[in-house]
């Protein structure tokens, strides 16, 4: 547990809202490992976009960190300046989001956009900078970059975009990777040209990787370990398989189970998890599940749930886990 | 409307023949002929009463435009639409308008679909008022007895749909589709929006009223594993065409079509034992664009078993074994 490149610790971020305080992650703790694919997995509202956010300093206002430490190898990102955090942004931490058109500007080709990375953070200029670029392009599959660097991005194809995205984030090989929902907009067949490559890169470069999702098929496919988010908090965590084949929290538990899956039969049943998950509002205090949760009880509602190590390998923050780890 | 035959039981009660789609697109140049799109190209399929056909494809392949021409919200090129033995595409406007009482549609994103500045109950009751059935006590009772049918309090009649969750505006799309009584309803990626937890109550409930008021249903989706659990036969789709068709089981148990192989092995699965990103299935390359199609089959530029006979003809859509379909010279 010594090689983390990234902790962080009690992180809240929260946004100031006319209808109140909105604690859209409050309280969250994890280690990145080196080298490691963590996936953040949760339903939307459950904060995990805004961690992604946080990490980055990304949050405007009225949203704002509130309290919490994001450690960086040795540095305290919280800590940095505006200017620091530039320099760290697109060189040791690499970022690649949802929507590729958004984030690459239309006025700009294709070139241009990955050149100025290179330029701004390597000693790379003028004709180097536009080799690496071609390189960068040929790494990520897309097929003759030479004559695609003065393309401007609506020529490109929603799959190409996000690999020109991907080109841009590993253009000074960070340590971190972290990707937000990076094919949630892709067709299924591009999708898993993209997870390829994403998974291909990240070996290559050895960088650890967060990987944001909804998607529990693409958490089986790429994570080494799970972190399950809801109402801006940790429920669970776990390598992937533990959580996959022995998931403790009842959330995680009713996330598996809601899963259709494409061995199910006809008459298998269609499960859900009844209700619908709060808004971070003002939360009272107590477990932010257990209006949903099977196996509620009165203490659940009364104090916040303690982080349990299982006998079966995970994290489970719940009370009911509580008391099954204690029972003899 | 047909008296002469209400043959439950018989034909199908959709039947859709040659259906052509060209959107004639702006020219590039002052003398250049408009380029086209050739957003459906020939989709012949019958839906029987009381089943659920599902469609399935990658964007742009044709799925939500065929609904449209179904519904006529959209002219068709050429081809014909069959709803229980009336030619859609024959009707006058009045016609249609009674028609479309038959035949109604559920969207993707209902907050979109829903007038944010009107009531959820009265939105249930516009169809109503719209079509001129009954006063308006009659029309606010219906409105109330269906919010009760899709599961949500009548209490709620007069709030307004930024005040529900995306799962309940869902709910109150599909009581207003449902409210002229239609026998074919067309749900277009009814889920897709939805969360994981929440995506399972809508499908029950749809198949809950399939039950109860003899529906059928098209079901368009991009995801496979709803599909296969939702439709009793499964359309795939791919630019513009059904590549094939089938019980929703034997096409899954054995797709012949290399594309419908492709989608399916490139479905990540929620399973620890799965297959791990660097081993999902899947292609290479992007669809080509409708607008220029390649010749004969339009996937032999990203099919893996491509024969030179593929570029020079388009492989018709026959039946190899019982009702399943598949358009492909290597069946």
């Amino acid at each position: 547990m010594s090689d983390a490149v990234l902790k962080v610790d009690d992180l809240r971020t929260h946004f100031r809202l006319r209808a109140g305080t909105l604690k859209a992650v409050d309280g969250l703790s994890f280690e990145l490992q080196a080298g490691r694919v963590l996936c953040i997995v949760g339903e939307s509202g459950s904060g995990k976009s805004v961690t992604a956010q946080s990490i980055m300093r990304l949050i405007m206002p009225p949203g704002r960190i509130v309290q919490g430490g994001i450690t960086f190898r040795d540095q305290d990102l919280l800590a940095l300046t505006e200017r620091e955090m530039e320099d760290l942004r697109g060189n040791r931490i690499g970022m690649i989001f949802q929507d590729p058109m958004t984030s690459l500007n239309p006025v700009f080709t294709i070139g241009e956009q990955i050149v100025e990375t290179i330029v701004a953070h390597t000693s790379l200029s003028g004709e180097d900078a536009r080799a690496r670029a071609v390189e960068l392009m040929r790494l990520v599959g897309i097929p003759e970059p030479e004559g695609r660097l003065s393309d401007y991005p609506h020529q490109f194809s929603g799959g190409m975009r996000q690999r020109v995205l991907i080109a841009i984030a590993i253009a000074c090989e960070p340590d971190i990777l972290i990707a937000d929902e990076p094919t949630t907009a892709l067709d299924v067949t591009i999708q898993a040209q993209i997870l390829r490559l994403l998974s291909d890169v990240q070996k290559k470069l050895g960088s650890a990787m967060i990987l944001i999702t909804h998607d529990l098929g693409v958490v089986s496919a790429m994570a080494d370990e799970v972190l399950v988010m809801y109402s801006g908090r940790m429920v669970e965590y776990g390598d992937v398989k533990t959580i996959f084949r022995n998931p403790r929290h009842p959330y995680t538990q009713g996330l598996l189970d809601s899963i259709i899956k494409l061995d199910d039969s006809r008459e298998s049943e269609l499960r859900s998890i009844s209700g619908l998950p709060p808004i971070p509002i003002d939360p009272p205090p107590g477990c932010a599940f257990r209006d949903r949760c099977v196996k509620a009880f009165d203490l659940c509602g009364e104090q916040d749930p303690p982080w349990v190590e299982t006998g079966t390998g995970s994290t489970a923050v719940c009370h009911a886990v509580a008391a099954e780890e204690a029972a003899p | 409307m047909s008296d002469g035959g209400n043959g439950a039981g018989g034909g199908p009660l959709l039947s859709v023949e040659g259906l052509v789609k060209h959107f004639k697109l702006d020219p590039k140049g002052l003398f250049e002929a408009p380029p086209i799109l050739r957003a459906v190209d020939g989709v012949d399929f019958d839906v029987r009463r009381g089943e659920t056909l599902g469609l399935v494809g990658e964007s742009g392949c044709g799925k939500s435009t065929t609904a449209r021409l179904v519904l006529r919200l959209i002219e068709p090129t050429a081809g014909s639409v069959v709803l229980d033995d009336v030619d859609v595409l024959a009707c006058s406007k009045k016609e249609l308008l009674a028609l479309r009482r038959e035949m109604q549609i559920v969207f993707q994103d209902p907050l979109s679909s829903l007038n944010p500045r009107m009531s959820v109950g009265n939105s249930i009751a516009e169809p109503l008022r719209f079509h001129g059935i009954g006063d308006k006590v009659d029309r606010f009772d219906r409105a109330r007895e269906f919010l009760e049918v899709v599961g949500l309090s009548t209490d709620y009649y007069d709030r307004l749909p930024h005040e529900f969750s995306g799962g309940q505006n869902q709910r109150v799309a599909i009581a207003r589709a449902l409210i002229l009584q239609p026998k074919l309803l067309i749900l277009d990626e009814p889920v897709s929006a939805l969360d994981v937890s929440i995506r399972a109550q809508i499908l029950r409930l749809l198949i809950d009223l399939q039950g109860r008021f003899q529906l059928t249903y098209v079901f368009i989706s991009h995801d496979l594993s709803v599909v296969k659990r939702f439709c009793n036969r499964t359309a795939v789709l791919y630019l513009g065409r059904i590549v094939e068709i089938a019980e929703s089981e034997s096409l899954y148990r054995e797709p012949l079509h290399p594309y419908s192989q492709a989608l399916i092995s490139a479905i990540p699965e929620a399973n620890p034992d799965g297959p791990r990103a660097d081993s999902l299935g899947g292609l290479e390359g992007d669809v080509p664009s409708p607008i220029s199609p390649p010749p004969g089959c339009p996937f032999h530029t990203r099919c893996p078993h491509r024969m030179p006979v593929c570029s020079e003809e388009v492989p018709a859509l026959k039946e190899v074994r019982d009702g399943h379909k598949v358009a492909c010279f290597l069946h």
